[in-house]
Parts: C-alpha cells; structure tokens; sequence
C-alpha cells in the first residue's frame, strides 16, 4: 500500500466562468479552472510541466474589470473572479494569434490541436500579404538590436532560414520556431540545468540561440533532448525522424507506440518507443509520470541506435 | 554551479576592465540572496559596460570570463549583451557616431544629416575614418529641443561617451574625418522659459551650478529631507497623498499609494528604484533634470527611502545620456561625503545609500517590470503583472518605482504642505508638470506650467510654429500617445482633460508638426520604432508591429487596397492592446490610429 502525505486542505474560491459559478481550491490558474470545467482553451508555451511563460497569448481570457485580457495558464484564480472566455475580443485576439504566427512562421508540422485551433478560430494567416523571402544561413543569428535595416517592406517577413544540422542526434529548424521558450526552460531550471541555449536578440529578431550562435557541439548541451520532448512545432526534432522525413519514408500511420521502462539505470524512466518497419525512429516519455515528467537523458532519449544495428 | 565554457579566453584588456568593476568600489546594491547562481548576476549589465567601453565589443573570451566571475552561462549572458543595441557581440570600430534620425529630429533635418553622411562616407554600419570610426541611425536620444543630435559611442581606456546637439554636416564630417571633438559639446544653457523662483521644479535650472552641492544647499537644497525626518516616514506619505501627486512617466499612478504598499509590505528588504530610463521618443524633461538639478533628484529618492523603509536605492538610466549619468555620478560622490548619504543621514539613524546604474539602448527598459529585470541582469522583457512591484519588485522584493519628475515633485510637497501643493491643478491633476516641446515649435525646451493650462496657451509660451508657418498636428504624450489636430488646441492640458479628448499627457511630448511635414513619413518612422524596440517575448507585439510596419509601407506606396490595409491595422491594434504583455504593445498603434483617424493621413478616410 503506498502511504501519502495530506496536506492541510486548501480554502475554495468560486469564480464565475462564462455564466455559470465554479468552485477551485485557492493557488489554481484560470487555465486550471477552465480545464475543470470541461473549457477547451487552446495554449502554445503553456506545458504541465514547465513553469507557465505566458508569451505566446493564445489562452488569453476576458476578467470583468481588467482592461486587458489575461493570459489564463499564469493568471491565479481570486474569489469572485468573472471569466469570459468567449467574448468577442478573446476571439478576435486568439485568431489574431494564430494568424500572426502562421504568416511568420512554418507551423506546417504542429500538433492536430492546433491545427484544429486555427480552423476553429477561422486563422487566415495569408491576409497579411505575401511572404517575404526567406533569409541566408547565420542571417538571422547576426542580427543587432536596435535600428532594423531589412529594406522597408511591403511583403510579409517570416522567420525562414535554412535547417541547422550540426549533430548526429537532432537537428534544429528555426523556420518552425514560434519562440515560446519551452525548449530553453527545459534546458534550463526547469528541468536539465545545463542553460546551453537562450533567448538571444530582440524584438521580430529574438531567437533561441548558443553563446554567439556555436554549433551545439560546441556547446554546454548534453543531448538530454528535453527541448525536442517539449518543442510544439516539431522545429527541434531528432535526427532519425528529420532523415526519414527527408527521404519521404516517415509515415505516422505505420508508427506503433510501446511504452517500457528504460533499462539504463536504476531510476526506471518511463520510455515510449516509436516504431515503424520494426525499428525504433524515436524516443519520447510520457509527462504524467511522477518519474520522469517527460523528461529523459541522453541514454533514454537516445541511446537505442544499437538496436537497429542487427 | 557546473558551467561550461568553450575555449576562447578573454583578453587582458577583458580580464581588467572586468575585475575593475567587480573588484572595484563595492556598489550600494545588494541584492538578498546567498544562492552562487544569483548572488553576483546583477552584475551582467555594468560588466557588459566596462568591456564594451574598453575594448569597443564584448567577445567570446569577455563573455566567458564574466560568466565564470558572475556564474551565469554564456548563453545566457550572450541572450543579455544582444538585447541592448548599444552593445555589440562582434568587432567594431571604437568610436561609434549615433546619428537620431527620430520624429523630432527628423523634423530639424535628420534626413539630410544622414544623407550627406551617406554620400561622404558610405553607408551606416560601414567603418570609416581608417576604422576608428562607423556611424548608425539611432532612435530618440532625448535630446529633441536641440535636434538634430547625434551620440558618439567611444571605448578605449579613459573613454567618455558625450552627445552634440544642434550638429551641423560639417561638424559631423570632420569628427568622422578622425577628428572628433568635445569642443560643441551642449552648453547647458536657460530654458527658454523664464524661469522664477516660484517653479517648484525648475527652479534651479539654468541657475545653480548643478556640479556643486554648496551651490545646492545655498538654494534651498536638503530643506525637503531634514522637513521629511521631522515628521517621519508615515507623515511624509501622507502629505503625498492628501497632494495627489499622480506618476508623470506616463501611467499617473498615485504615488502615496504606492509608498504606503511599499512602506507597508512585510516582506524585507525594500527597494526604491528611480525610473530615468526616459526614452519615449520626444521625451527629455527628466535629461534636463538629472544634468542641471542632480541633487535634487539624489535628495528626493533619499526621502522615498526613508519613507518606503529601503536602504538601497537605484537610479536606472538609459545609456544614452552620458553627461546626465556624469552629473548623477557627482552628486551622488558630494552627498556620500557631506554625509547625507550612507549612515546615520543628518543623525537620524537613517542609513540610504545610491547607485547609478545605465541602461544600453533599449527603449522597453522604461517599462518597470523590464527595468527590474534589465537590473537583475536579465534581458529586459516585462513582466507578466500581477504581481506587482510593490509585492514582487527588485529580486523579488517590494520595490518602489518613480519617474524622475515624480520624485523632484516629492520636495515642494514637503517643503509647501501636500494640501497647499494639491491647491495647484484640479482633480488629480495637481501641482505643475513638465512639458517637452520639440518639432517644428519656435523655443523647443523643457516648459513648467501648472496644471489646467490648454494646449494652445503651451503653445504660444513657446512662440508658436516656428517660422510663423502653419500647424499640421501636435504629437501629444509620445510615440505611445496620439496626434492631436490645430482646431484642438483647447485641451485643457490635465490628466482629465486629455481623457475627455481621447488623448494622453503621457511623458508630457508636445511634438510640433508645421504643414510642410509628410506625416506619412513620421508614421513609418514611428512603427519603425515600435518594431525595432519590442522585446519579442509575447506575439501580439513581436509580430503585430512587424506587420503593422508592412501595412503603412503598402499603404504609402499605394500597394494593394487601401481599405483593406485599414482594416488589418485596426484588427493589429485590438490584439495588440487586448493580448500584449505590458504597455508598449498596448499602445504601439496609438499615435498610427489617431493619425489616421483623426488627422485623415491616408486620403480622406477622416471620421
């Protein structure tokens, strides 16, 4: 029998959402609250198990009384809070959102959710005109803050710019990047303490970058692969998958999933393995695991090469 | 902490012009942790400072010796050094020439600065002079009433940054010709106003040598803060609320509130932080202040410590004031010796003590969230609020944050009584405030009037249009305020008043525009700006300026139909007000909308 530790019950809170009065312990998000209520609210940096950055916008719900919307996956519930997530500005901004990051960024490789999301809230990302060209290898990463110099544009810029293949374990396509910051807090304090990559730049020209864009193998990264377990646009993705795609032969539909513990280490790291024509194509971990929180190591994430090697 | 770092080594040059900072004079601020990983962090900034003065770019070797010294990773230190455009993580010629090619200058001739700079010595960003020197556009460098202004950005040991405003092209060739030259350098003249001794705020300016803190005491100086320890920190709160003393940064929050949470809040140690990162393009009133007012700033900050329960206090200005930052530095030095900073302050038990640290070129840092973070030496993004800085300020403590403006206006209050200073002004639009008038005005300056005066009265103090041409538009409040057209000069200028007409004070900017102006042109420059000073962080603002600036750029050149890039800026500035993280994308669209609908700018779609 496992035996677990009670902690004093926490005060309840009742908000109203939409109408209808709701009862949450005290400390809970509006995100969370919305959940309990069955809401479908659509989230982009939110992750369970990452500390909420609320920069992406998309949860963003209407509180009576503030004169801006607040993004429910960080804004904590107060009593007698009244909650709109269905007014016509938490519509306009959601779509807006939407629209804004797929007129500047490749969301081609997103989860089904969003793009279930985007048909939902109507997304017309193309409004904007059409795309810019993309930009040269290193363009990007050389950019100084301040003073923008890109010739005044009528077309819309986008953040395209060649893959960054500098390893044997996964790539990093920035074209797919919408800058949501998981991937640098799961390298970070939130998960693998090893702070190999950061924010860099500013504004438009903000991206996820090593110290003076270094190759990753020249880098603190360890290989962990967290970022690739938390990215939500596929722009991190492991190798494996990357050459498949490339040569045309990934195919989701013949892909099984087994779940099995890693057999590395005496921790006992819940491993799904992705199969497709008998071989492994990648390793993810489930995030509702107390042990691991779907985070892995190098070992776990990667280390089943030998396997194929029959 | 166990960080890795790849081989490049820092330079000996790196290497001292690092330990000096650190090893150097202890500075007031510290912040309430003993964690490795936190305790030295907030050093970044001013370290990035000392090697980018030193060697003129921080390079891998710097940003691994800082990194190993402060224990932060260097990827996070190079996300930091990239934030702030006046650094620059590759080489560069020492002295950098900062041209503003801003609103205000760009109506005194900006354009052709930067042409002729063109035409003589290649494009910006393009070393010259045998690579002693390059020059770059700039953004607003608050030096508006004396445009054009130009910056020059120097390094190499016994460096000193120093701004020339009004330049000519011929000053400018030959200080790109290798010659550059200290010898125009601004004398600090009167304000154009007639200034008397009855101006609570500017009555020093112009007159009291502001390098000396004799000449300050001789004038009133200290009188405010020995009044604030007679009657004791909750007194002192009290005459500022019964004063109704509203932040002149832009947001009119109530000051006393806000020192009576600080003042209040269980948590310790208490911060009090001076927000002189004035960088709204058009804005220079709090420059003026802190280059011919220093003590009065230094003193008043002392009396929001005493009030707010806080030892150590900060002054956070932009980078781009070097002579203002000078001036503060002196201060700041007199004051510590005359004892009213540092321990026992007048026998009272009080301990205060200041440090000055600078901004590098970011325009979001005057967001107060984003300053705190920028003083933590993280990248300057704003926080989500709440919680607020009274709570949850510097190094998560409560913190107070003030304008410049706000905090001189503490010492009237004091020394007149808050209910005789509240006499002044109506509503919560008491005492005088500072307007900055630029553009295309006859005595561009800094101007104190009592609140209530209408736009029109402002204007005639200042002599009207300059050259007696006709009025196209004011910019009232700033790039973040709203265009105003000449048949609304009976604005009152209040805060209620300004909200009655859809408008805002803001930073107190009333930017000329005289009919000769393409208003298209300060529009574009005006996105440009919001584009190029957005953090990224949130994507109504990272991206929604972006394709704002697209759509006025179509609209210009009359691609595409006008009616539908209309209506795309409106649906930009809903999102971009509704879902924006902080207030500069809140209002990044506001002057563009005003300029549209209420000047007409695009033919005729006037409401």
């Amino acid at each position: 029998m496992q035996s677990v530790l009670l902690a004093p019950p926490k005060p309840m809170l009742t908000l109203t959402i939409d109408g209808e009065s709701v009862r949450v312990p005290e400390g809970f998000t509006i995100l969370q609250a919305l959940r309990k209520k069955g809401i479908e609210t659509p989230t982009l940096c939110y992750l369970e198990n990452l500390t909420p950055v609320n920069v992406c916008r998309v949860c963003v719900v209407e509180v009576v009384g503030s004169r801006v919307l607040v993004p429910s996956c960080s804004r904590k519930v107060e009593e007698g809070m009244v909650v709109l997530t269905n007014s016509e500005r938490v519509q306009h901004s959601r779509k807006l959102v939407l629209e804004l990051l797929a007129s500047s960024v490749d969301m081609a490789l997103v989860n089904e959710d969003t793009k279930r999301w985007m048909q939902e809230y109507g997304a017309e990302p193309e409004k904007f005109g059409e795309a810019s060209a993309p930009s040269q290898e290193g363009e990007r990463d050389a950019r100084h803050s301040g003073h923008h110099h890109a010739p005044h544009s009528t077309t819309a810029e986008t953040v395209a710019q060649p893959v960054k293949v500098d390893n044997d374990l996964y790539i990093r396509d920035y074209s797919k990047c919408i800058l949501c910051y998981k991937c640098v807090e799961a390298c970070g304090a939130d998960a693998q303490n090893t702070f190999a990559i950061a924010v860099a730049g500013r504004g438009f020209d903000a991206r996820i970058s090593t110290e003076f864009a270094i190759p990753l193998t020249d880098s603190a990264c360890v290989y962990c692969g967290n970022c690739i377990g938390v990215c939500p646009t596929n722009a991190l993705m492991f190798k494996s998958e990357y050459d498949m795609r490339q040569a045309e032969t990934w195919d989701e539909t013949k892909q099984t999933v087994t779940e099995t513990i890693c057999p590395y280490c005496g921790v006992g790291c819940n491993l799904e393995l992705h199969i497709q024509d008998n071989r492994i194509v990648k390793a993810t971990s489930p995030l509702d695991r107390d042990i691991t929180q779907g985070h892995l190591c190098i070992k776990g994430r990667f280390g089943w090469e030998f396997i194929n090697n029959r | 902490m166990d960080l890795h770092f790849t081989s490049a080594t820092a330079t000996d040059e790196e290497r001292s012009a690092i330990d000096a900072t650190l090893d150097g004079e202890a500075g007031a601020l510290q912040p309430p942790t003993t964690s490795e990983r936190f305790r030295k962090r907030h050093l970044l900034l001013p370290v990035l400072h000392a090697v980018q003065s030193r060697v003129g770019w921080i390079s891998p070797g710097a940003i691994n010796y800082m990194g190993e010294r402060l224990t932060v990773p260097p990827a996070e230190a190079y996300g930091v050094a990239t934030f702030y455009a006046l650094f620059s993580t590759e080489p560069q010629p020492p002295t950098v020439l900062h041209v503003c090619d801003d609103i205000a200058c760009q109506t005194r001739g900006a354009d052709a600065l930067c042409k002729h700079l063109e035409a003589e010595f290649g494009k910006e960003g393009v070393s010259c002079a045998n690579g002693a020197i390059t020059w770059k556009r700039s953004p607003c460098l608050g030096l508006c009433e004396k445009a054009p202004a130009v910056l020059f950005q120097t390094s190499g040991e016994e460096c000193q940054d120093y701004t020339l405003a009004p330049v000519n092209a011929e000053q400018l060739s030959s200080a790109l010709r290798g010659k550059p030259s200290k010898e125009f350098r601004p004398i600090h003249g009167l304000p154009p106003q007639t200034v008397t001794p009855a101006m609570p705020l500017l009555k020093r300016v112009g007159s009291v040598d502001p390098l000396s803190y004799e000449a300050y005491c001789a004038n009133g100086g200290y009188s405010a803060l020995r009044r604030a320890l007679e009657i004791g920190a909750v007194e002192v709160i009290r005459e500022l609320s019964s004063a109704r003393l509203m932040g002149r940064g832009g947001a009119a929050f109530p000051t006393g509130v806000k020192w009576k949470a600080v003042s209040e809040a269980p948590a310790k140690p208490h911060y009090v932080v001076c927000n002189a990162d004035e960088s709204e393009p058009g804005t220079f009133k709090d420059r003026v202040i802190m280059e011919q007012d220093p003590f009065a700033l230094i003193e008043a900050l002392t009396i929001a410590g005493y009030a707010c329960g806080a030892e150590q206090g900060v002054i956070y200005i932009r980078g781009e004031y070097p002579e203002a930052t000078s001036h503060l530095q002196n201060a700041i030095l007199q004051a510590r010796s005359a004892g009213l900073l540092g321990n026992n302050i007048l026998e009272s038990g009080l301990t205060f003590d200041i440090e000055v640290r600078r901004g590098a070129g970011a325009y979001i840092c005057g967001e107060e969230t984003a300053l705190l973070n920028s003083l933590e030496g993280k990248r300057g993004e704003p926080r989500n609020k709440p919680p607020f800085p009274v709570h949850f300020g510097l190094f998560g403590k409560p913190t107070a944050i003030n304008n410049v403006e706000t905090l001189v206006n503490v010492l009237p209050i004091l020394l007149e009584g808050g209910s005789q200073y509240a006499e002044i002004g109506s509503g919560n639009s008491t005492g005088t405030r500072l307007f900055c008038l630029s553009g295309n005005v006859e005595r561009p300056g800094v101007y104190e009037i009592p609140y209530g005066a209408t736009l029109r009265s402002l204007l005639e103090l200042a002599g009207g249009v300059a050259g007696g041409r006709n009025l196209q538009a004011i910019l009232l409040g700033g790039a973040a305020g709203v265009f105003v057209r000449p048949d609304e000069l009976d604005i009152p200028l209040t805060l209620e008043g300004a909200r009655a007409a859809n408008a805002t004070l803001g930073s107190g900017v009333v930017m000329v525009f005289d009919d000769t102006v393409d208003m298209r042109r300060i529009l574009t420059r005006i996105a440009g700006f919001f584009r190029d000073e957005s953090c990224g962080q949130c994507v109504p603002c990272r991206v929604g300026t972006v394709r704002q600036e697209e759509a006025l750029y179509r609209l210009m050149e009359a691609k595409g139909e006008p009616q539908k890039e209309l209506a795309l800026l409106a649906e930009l500035e809903q999102v971009m007000k509704d879902a924006s993280i902080c207030g500069l994308g809140h209002t990044a669209s506001s002057a563009i909308s005003s300029a549209i609908h209420r000047l007409g700018v695009f033919q005729g779609v006037k409401e």
